[in-house]
């Protein structure tokens, strides 16, 4: 497309590199037929086309945004499936996180709109706080009805029913691997996921050190930034990305790291996009270096292999591809081939490049449309019968998690049971209460979700 | 901006566009209409886009009767009317005006019957063309016409253009699988024209609406033929090393009296782009095409021989059959994905002239010629089976006049095409694209007749101004229009 920047303009990077990316999209329009938002909402507004436009005439004009711009901007999942859609290349995602950046600098919310903002990014980023608000959330959980924003609404009842205790897995230390040693890395332990499920970075670590490697928890390492970036919010999550990077430089540049293992996917695709994010930032070398080390779990094991995997069940497995791995780091098949490799039966759902509608704190701010793509999603997942589903992201675990009862897991629980860690602990509820049911009723198949 | 004139918008409109806007937000559902100038923009233009317009308003119906609602107030305003599907043309056939109201059929998706013993699916057409055949696809079926864009563009545009595709050398375009029509008229009134049967009696208005780029009416629903799936398919990769001898070797299949579903061409410009998106390792070589044939095993086997005798009497760089199911995909995601790589490339025009098959090693020597003359480059990707032809024209859209040099060149090409006894559009439609040389193709008495045509549906002149016909040529008929009362 024909652009129209001043040299004035194209001196900053991140114009440049807008300049570069819309120069490059041809308005073919393919990337609306894969857009979740334009799919629920048929207006090429909400579709990445429709965005890049109004981005382009955002930037371009060095306009303050108005409240229409800023909606479908904010509207946008950032799932990436129109990058893996795209035909000439467009990175979406460098030109809707430049747009942010813009919004949140230009642009006044209001103020209701500011401080749910603000919350978030104060609470979400750090467990300790993040937990007490779920343990608060769940206490006000039946009062939900009283409020009048849906927003409020959507995070009571996000809480979930279980908070688990801290883990002290995620305190700093060095889990050394079992037999001798393969690899040594470091493991991203996240931020949201250490107060709402402990038991993804436990089987990990207990995966990780079965297959001879030595798993590091740096010390310093937290938040990658991704949920405040995705706010446009750059000073809070470039300090996060600082910190994780001079923690694991630490550790490189010290006894030395294999990868940077990371096991929520929202997260892999931020760290894999440091280079970019601190393109600027004095950190900018070793941003490179951490972003060429970050790999999600399942890359990692694909290299590595599974030993002896028949410990588990052979389960019907529903795989739930998150957006940040298929689209974000574009992981498709490592997932499915080892949950195959482990002895388990996968089954995709129809239309499983689409976003369930989690996408970071996209189901708190956007909850209608998050609601009802979160709706189509359970649908094509429950349509393929199984008895369990997995997936490598949270946030979409808490997401389908909240709509059905078949029992949810993140992928290394499996591939950790299969290869002699413990029976995930809602599959082992789940066939409790099959167990009970069976006591009771005298069904039969005590399987897990057959119909 | 560009040599392709648009006429003034109508200030009498643009000073009534509050009330026009009112207008429309009273009789139809909240969010139906948008009108800031910040969200119009991004209806400013298709796929072609050098030629840009905001439009008036937006309005997005979510039932035929909300469409037929807008179509009434709008002919109540004499407001004009461009309607919209996935505004995937590469022509301009969605281009808006100042003083007009796009009509968009992007939420009319439902598909609304699948009857597979009679073999037909009844759709409302805001639906794209690759999602028709997915809902077909656990019963065995497919809708054939398959442009490349058939992930994203509409049954609705596919209409309006009579829309073609790699696989209609052998099931025909979308006329020839439109089996019946719902529209609503410029005045609001709804229509069914056809049906579920094969032959209907009296004139057949169905083909007089395909193909007639919003100038008649708009498509709301139709029912299109479907067919079950072969057997199996499979493609051959065929690499030449001249344009020419790819063109020969097209010529020498159809002779042969084999039926390929498709013959794709690639040139080498297209297949370095094509091969930085998808690296399915295409050979590289000055030209490829893909045949694809199908049916049983022994069929497939038996067609593949003879396209290997044929293409080895001259002498190709490569000849590779697929043999699993893979190995056909990864062939044909690099000719499907063509367009949208050759963004990486730079900018460029897309045509669509049609020759009759003989005629292409003629014609690909004479735009190799041209392209050298003019100092731009040109990538050709085509369906060669029919002849019909797409050649990009790669320009710089940031460098002043290369638009006007590259839109000079693609008018040489469209008359080239014309010359060799084609025509101008094979498929993308005229739009305002191939509009002014619509008098290369047409004497004075054709088009007279097509706008006499366009009166009796249109008679206020309203619908898709300034397509199709040239400006100076449907001056006569669009003022009468206007006195009309």
């Amino acid at each position: 497309m024909q652009t129209n920047f001043t040299e004035t303009q194209l001196a900053d990077s991140a114009t440049r590199r807008s300049n570069a990316i819309l120069r490059s999209c041809v308005h073919c329009g393919f990337c609306t037929a894969t857009c979740p938002t334009y799919k629920v909402l048929g207006d090429e507004l909400d579709s990445p086309r429709g965005r890049i436009y109004l981005i382009k005439d955002m930037l371009e004009n060095n306009k303050v945004p108005d409240e229409q711009t800023v909606t479908h901007i904010d509207r946008c999942l950032s799932c990436l499936s129109c990058m893996t859609t795209c035909p000439s290349g467009v990175h979406y995602m460098h030109l809707i996180d430049h747009a942010r950046e813009y919004i949140e600098k230009t642009y006044k919310r209001r103020w209701d709109e500011r401080a749910l903002r603000w919350l978030l990014a104060k609470i979400l980023p750090y467990p300790g706080r993040f937990r007490l608000a779920l343990i608060g959330a769940k206490l006000a959980r039946p009062f939900r009805k009283l409020l009048p924003d849906p927003r409020l609404r959507a995070m009571l009842e996000m809480a979930p029913d279980r908070i688990p205790p801290a883990s002290e897995n995620d305190r700093p230390q060095n889990f050394p691997a079992i037999g001798s040693r393969r690899k040594r890395v470091a493991l991203l332990i996240g931020c949201a996921q250490r107060a709402l499920n402990t038991d993804i970075n436990d089987a990990t670590i207990r995966l990780l050190r079965r297959h001879g490697c030595e798993v590091v928890v740096p010390k310093g390492i937290g938040c990658c930034g991704a949920l405040t970036h995705h706010m446009g919010k750059v000073e809070e999550s470039h300090a996060m990305a600082r910190a994780n990077i001079r923690a694991i430089i630490r550790e490189l540049d010290g006894e030395g790291l294999d990868a940077v293992v990371v096991n929520t996917s929202g997260c892999g695709t931020t760290v894999k996009d440091y280079a970019h994010m601190l393109r600027d930032d004095p950190v900018a070398d070793d941003a490179a270096r951490v972003a060429t080390l970050a790999k999600d779990i399942t890359e990692i094991m694909s290299e590595l292999g599974l030993n002896d995997p028949f410990h588990a069940a052979p389960l019907r497995v529903a795989y739930h591809a998150a957006c940040s791995l298929q689209h974000g780091q574009q992981i498709r098949s490592a997932p499915k081939d080892l949950l195959r490799a482990a002895g388990f039966e996968v089954v995709e759902p129809r239309d499983s490049h689409i976003c369930c509608g989690s996408a970071g704190t996209y189901n708190l701010m956007q909850p209608a449309i998050s609601s009802e793509l979160k709706a189509r999603k359970l649908a094509t997942i429950e349509a393929t019968h199984p008895e369990v589903i997995s997936a490598g992201n949270i946030g979409c675990m808490m997401q389908i998690g909240s709509g059905t009862k078949i029992p949810l897991v993140h992928t290394v629980e499996l591939l950790d049971w299969a290869t002699g860690g413990p029976k995930p602990r809602s599959i082992a509820t789940a066939l409790r209460w099959k167990r009970e049911e069976k006591q009771v009723f005298g069904i039969e198949d005590f399987r897990l979700g057959r119909p | 901006m560009s040599t392709i004139a648009m006429p003034e918008p109508d200030v009498g409109i643009l000073a009534r566009a509050p009330q026009i806007i009112a207008a429309l937000e009273s009789v139809l559902s909240a969010g139906t209409v948008i009108s800031s100038p910040e969200e119009t923009r991004a209806y400013e233009c298709d796929a072609l886009t050098a030629y840009r317009c905001p439009p008036l308003a937006v309005v997005l119906p979510r039932t035929t009767e909300e469409v037929a609602t807008a179509m009434r107030v709008c002919h109540e305003l004499r407001v004009p009317v461009v309607p919209r599907g996935a505004g995937t043309s590469l022509a301009g056939g969605a281009l808006p005006t100042a003083d007009s109201v796009i009509i968009g059929t992007m939420r009319l998706r439902e598909i609304l019957e699948v009857d597979t013993a009679n073999r037909y699916i009844r759709v409302q057409t805001g639906i794209t063309n690759l999602a028709v055949s997915a809902e077909l696809e656990a019963e065995g079926f497919f809708y054939a016409p398959d442009p490349s864009s058939q992930l994203a563009c509409t049954i609705a545009g596919n209409i309006a253009m009579n829309s073609g595709g790699a696989h209609c050398l052998k099931y025909g375009v979308t006329t020839n699988n439109l089996m019946g029509v719902r529209i609503v008229m410029a005045t609001g009134d709804i229509v069914e024209l056809g049906g579920p049967l094969l032959g209907t009696s009296g004139l057949d208005l169905i083909g007089l609406i395909c193909g007639s780029e919003g100038q008649l009416a708009i498509v709301t629903e139709a029912t299109l033929r479907i067919v079950p799936k072969p057997e199996g398919a499979r493609p051959v990769l065929i690499g030449f090393d001249s344009a020419e001898t790819a063109g020969e070797c097209v010529g020498g299949i159809i002779r042969s009296g084999l039926l390929p579903v498709a013959i794709e061409y690639m040139d080498d410009v297209c297949l370095r782009a094509v091969e930085a998106f998808v690296k399915t390792g295409y050979p590289n070589c000055a030209a490829v095409l893909i045949v694809e044939v199908e049916g049983s095993e022994a069929e497939i086997d038996h067609q593949i021989a003879r396209i290997r005798l044929i293409a080895e009497e001259l002498n190709p760089v490569e000849f590779r059959a697929s043999r699993t199911a893979e190995e056909s995909l990864a062939i044909w995601k690099g000719r499907k994905s063509a367009f949208g790589a050759m963004g990486r490339l730079g900018d460029y025009l897309c045509l669509d002239g049609t020759v009759p098959v003989s005629k292409l090693p003629h014609t690909l020597k004479r735009i190799g010629e041209l392209s050298k003359a003019y100092g731009l480059e040109v990538a050709n990707v085509f369906h060669a089976g029919d002849g019909n032809m797409h050649p990009l024209i790669l320009f710089n859209a940031n460098a002043p006049g290369e638009l006007e040099r590259a839109e000079e060149f693609g008018a040489d090409i469209l008359r080239l095409c014309v010359d060799a006894g084609g025509c101008l559009t094979g498929e993308h439609g005229v739009g305002i694209e191939k509009r002014d040389l619509m008098t290369k193709q047409y004497t004075a008495d054709d088009l007279a007749i097509q706008m006499e045509i366009k009166s009796v549906f249109d008679p206020a002149w309203l619908l898709n101004p300034a397509k199709v016909f040239p400006l100076e040529v449907s001056q006569p008929h669009r003022e009468a229009a206007a006195r009309c009362p």
